[in-house]
């Protein structure tokens, strides 16, 4: 099970990463979870300063952008 | 929110981010510790946030995201080993606006760290943002 969180308190660019991050999953054939995680504290744990970022299995994968879909798709590949 | 909570990149009802985040080396030397407090000054008076030279030498995978999302890229280094510069290379950053303690007039292991030293490294940092 790959775990997808999206980081972003909750505005446009936040949701749209979240959608296309959830394409990229299903395109991919993968069994995943997302979670939204919107508390200014979790992520700041995360040591992000930018909004919204992509973390997969733990691991920041890119911040203060949304990707492509491609691009997403090889970033939880 | 306070100066370091995560900017949106979509300026959502937020206030706008920061125009670079700033290293510091935070060497042992007394010119480390000029050009950590002038960080440090940097981040207090919000002209740019800190972030952590550490976390790119480790590889944190968060900071290191933050540091590609960023407008600009300031190093500060207290002496010519440029430690916070080629940290910051070596983790693959390039076009690093780049400040060094001794040269500007400050000699490792003989100046006492004080606020017009921190000042004036802070000042020569900012600086670096307007210049090509």
């Amino acid at each position: 099970m790959k775990k997808i969180q999206i980081l972003g308190t909750g505005c446009a660019k936040c949701q749209k990463l979240a959608a296309v991050a959830d394409d990229a999953a299903k395109a991919l054939g993968l069994t995943y979870e997302i979670e939204k995680v919107t508390e200014i504290e979790r992520i700041m744990g995360f040591g992000v300063m930018f909004t919204p970022a992509l973390v997969v299995d733990g691991v920041v994968k890119v911040a203060g952008k949304v990707p492509s879909l491609e691009d997403t798709k090889k970033l939880l590949a | 929110m306070n100066a370091n909570s995560p900017k949106c990149s979509c300026s959502c009802n937020e206030e706008s981010g920061p125009p670079a985040l700033v290293y510091s080396c935070s060497g042992a030397a007394d010119t480390g510790e000029i050009a950590d407090r002038a960080a440090r000054l940097i981040k207090a008076e919000d002209k740019a946030w800190m972030s952590c030279l550490a976390g790119i030498g480790a590889r944190a995978s968060g900071l290191l995201a933050s540091a590609a999302a960023a407008p600009d890229l300031i190093a500060i280094d207290g002496c010519p080993q440029d430690c916070a510069k080629k940290t910051l290379e070596l983790a693959g950053f390039a076009n690093i606006r780049h400040v060094r303690v001794t040269d500007l007039g400050y000699m490792k292991g003989k100046t006492p760290v004080s606020e017009g030293a921190v000042r004036k490294v802070a000042d020569a940092a900012m600086a670096t943002l307007i210049k090509n």
